[in-house]
């Protein structure tokens, strides 16, 4: 049990890392952004190629998949989101314009890196084995810098001016504006963020999991799943939900393991439920 | 008097008559040679593309070599080869549109589709427009009677099963044996095939139902429960390249020592990069031309290959063959290039030297055993064994 216990808790840490940019941009936008699975796996092929192919530090490849997918992101908002939100009155059309930059993402990726999976040498060697839990030390590092990013992230919004403007414009928009935040400048910035937090996860997931082109559509599912559990657009229930998700796989591939891969069949319908009595998720509204 | 704009438009005029001129020399020097389609539909996208993309970059290197020398001389006339491709996307009914695009442009030979369900949804197309189909899929209704248009590309897993099995009973001692499949259609059932081939041998099978997403990034979760229960053998039934990896690095990082073992191919440099030594003794059938028994031809295949595309794929060591065998058939009945019952006809007694093997193999259709009828390419049974970044050959077997 305290195996699955670690299991659950390591998956967790890294769910809700994945989890956090996206439910950033929706509370920020009302953006359902289709295209952050594609965005994690660029940023793991950015480290890929640079500490896996070309040898450099770690940390450097790491920074370079957040700040090209930081650059990414901005681009995205200030010549496509932010022109459709402005001519468009339907919501549709960004969920269609995030599909179409999904799609876009995926044949680039293809193109670039190529059908393979691919891997990076371990940062952490050695398997930790003792009071029944055996994790290997990799996971143990990149779960405590997951769990590190998610208090710097939390921190950041919560004192910082840029952070406290986009809760402003989260909570109120409309109102932010009127008190002087200026959104266009705020929503590149949360745009960017949340593409940033995407390429970081990509690029650390890489140590462990590794990447390969066809993934991105999976990573979002599993990252609408979490905000969903949660509440979109709130931070602290990306957080819930991500943990939520990883103790359910954990514990279900272990009870159920008998019963044939059930275990999602049992999540979704919990879901189901739960979401017929909960709409919103846990949190179920805008973080302030 | 010459201004910037007069300049700029000399130079687009130039630079447009330049390629027009070349692209009337490249199509009559093309002219010469008859065209021949030959399709492909498959996966070479989403988290299956390894498989088709290694599939339709054989056909393509191979295709782009003798359209190189000349073309392939079939009866009377000599042809380029054209490779029509189609991604399914892994879905069957993108697959049945693909099929259908090959009908609409009346090719009458494809490649694919590499997983069960697409190659079963195409089957009423293909035998509708008389198209003669290679998928790398292994259900045997496919190739059955009265099925008569789909022929098997590779080894099924139920053909190497057994014999890797056996051989790992004979020679390591395995007696318990667990199974782990992705909830998908090709992996759940070669893990039944599996299973009966291990009950027929008496090994004592402790798991058999555990099952993983095909999108599962870590596998930890999934294998606790299986390591705990110390097999001898586990078998990743029907894995794909970009999973096993994943999984052989989760068993080993859990203490697993037993052996690995799958029935699919995989690629070397995946392993490496994503299980490094913990790869080390993973067994999997491997491509039917591996370096050991590789003639001088298929190291040129390689070579072309990794130039056209940057990289090689393992898989293509295997996947090579299909094209190979079309067009040897239709040089040995040219008849068959518009006539699929002439093809199947001399699929019968169709005998041709294997160009990618050393030695005096020959080229063959087979599967008289497994199927009542001859619908499935000869190619070797080469089973490898992983070893700090390449296979090395366990042992080579071969299919009726």
């Amino acid at each position: 049990m305290e195996q699955v216990i670690a299991n659950g808790l390591y998956l967790g840490a890294q769910y809700a890392l994945i989890a956090l940019g996206l439910t950033l941009i929706f509370a920020l936008m009302n953006v359902l952004n289709f295209a952050h699975g594609q965005m994690y796996v660029l940023g793991g092929f950015i480290t890929y190629t640079l500490y896996g192919q070309l040898g450099l530090p770690f940390v450097v490849a790491l920074l370079a998949s957040g700040v090209t997918l930081a650059i990414i992101g901005a681009l995205m908002e200030k010549f496509l989101f932010r022109t459709v939100i402005r001519r468009s009155h339907r919501e549709e059309s960004t969920m269609l314009l995030a599909a179409a930059t999904a799609f876009f993402f995926d044949a680039v990726i293809l193109l670039l890196f190529g059908e393979k999976q691919r891997g990076v040498p371990k940062i952490v060697k050695g398997v930790f084995n003792d009071a029944g839990i055996i994790m290997p030390y990799d996971r143990m590092v990149v779960g405590v810098l997951a769990i590190a990013f998610i208090a710097a992230f939390v921190l950041y919004m919560q004192y910082s001016r840029v952070g406290r403007a986009m809760r402003a414009l989260a909570q109120d928009r409309v109102a932010a504006q009127l008190m002087g935040v200026r959104v266009d400048r705020y929503s590149m910035i949360g745009f960017a963020m949340g593409a940033m937090l995407a390429g970081v996860v990509g690029g650390l997931l890489v140590t462990i999991t590794g990447v390969n082109s066809g993934i991105g559509g999976p990573i979002s599912i599993k990252a609408f799943l979490m905000v969903m559990i949660g509440g979109a657009g709130v931070v602290g229930g990306a957080i819930a939900g991500g943990f939520i998700l990883g103790m359910m796989e954990s514990v279900g591939l272990t009870v159920l393991r008998e019963y044939g891969d059930v275990t999602y069949l049992v999540i979704f319908a919990a879901l189901m439920v739960f979401l017929s009595v909960r709409p919103n998720g846990l949190m179920g509204k805008p973080w302030g | 008097m010459i201004n910037r704009r007069s300049t700029l438009k000399s130079m687009a005029l130039g630079a447009v008559s330049t390629l027009a001129i070349a692209a009337v020399g490249i199509s009559s020097a093309q002219a010469e040679n008859k065209e021949l389609k030959i399709g492909f539909v498959g996966v070479t996208s989403g988290p299956a593309a390894a498989w088709g993309t290694s599939n339709v970059r054989s056909m393509q290197t191979r295709a782009a070599w003798i359209n190189e020398t000349g073309g392939v001389k079939i009866g009377n006339d000599t042809y380029n080869i054209n490779i029509v491709t189609f991604d399914d996307q892994k879905d069957p009914k993108r697959a049945i549109a693909g099929m259908e695009k090959m009908a609409q442009e009346g090719v009458h030979y494809v490649v694919g589709p590499n997983v069960d369900d697409g190659a079963a949804a195409v089957r009423p197309v293909a035998e509708a427009n008389g198209i003669i189909y290679f998928p790398y899929a292994f259900p045997k209704a496919l190739y059955q009677k009265p099925a008569s248009n789909a022929v098997l590309g590779m080894i099924a897993n139920y053909q190497s099963g057994p014999a890797i099995y056996k051989y790992l009973k004979e020679n390591k001692g395995v007696k318990k044996i667990a199974f782990v499949a992705a909830n998908e259609s090709d992996p759940l059932s070669q893990r039944d095939g599996g299973v009966e081939a291990a009950k027929a041998l008496g090994l004592d099978i402790v798991a058999q139902n555990d099952t993983y997403q095909n999108d599962t990034r870590d596998f930890t979760p999934v294998l606790t429960p299986i390591v705990a229960l110390k097999p001898d053998l586990l078998v990743l039934s029907g894995v794909a390249p970009a999973n096993a990896p994943l999984l052989i690095r989760a068993a080993r990082e859990l203490g697993y020592e037993g052996l690995i073992s799958t029935e699919t191919a995989q690629d070397a440099k995946v392993l490496e990069e994503g299980a490094g030594e913990y790869a080390n003794g993973f067994i999997s059938v491997g491509g039917a031309s591996t370096p050991e028994i590789a003639s001088d031809a298929m190291k040129e295949f390689v070579t072309r290959y990794t130039k056209m595309f940057g990289e090689y794929n393992d898989e293509s060591n295997t996947k090579v063959y299909a094209l190979e065998y079309i067009l040897d058939t239709l040089k040995a009945n040219p008849a068959a290039i518009n006539d699929v019952a002439e093809f199947k006809k001399t699929m019968d007694t169709f005998s041709a030297p294997n160009p990618f093997l050393k030695g005096d193999a020959k080229l063959s259709y087979v599967g008289s055993t497994s199927f009542g009828q001859k619908r499935q390419l000869s190619v070797p049974m080469v089973v490898n064994e992983y070893k700090d970044g390449a296979f090395q050959t366990l042992f080579v077997g071969s299919v009726d």
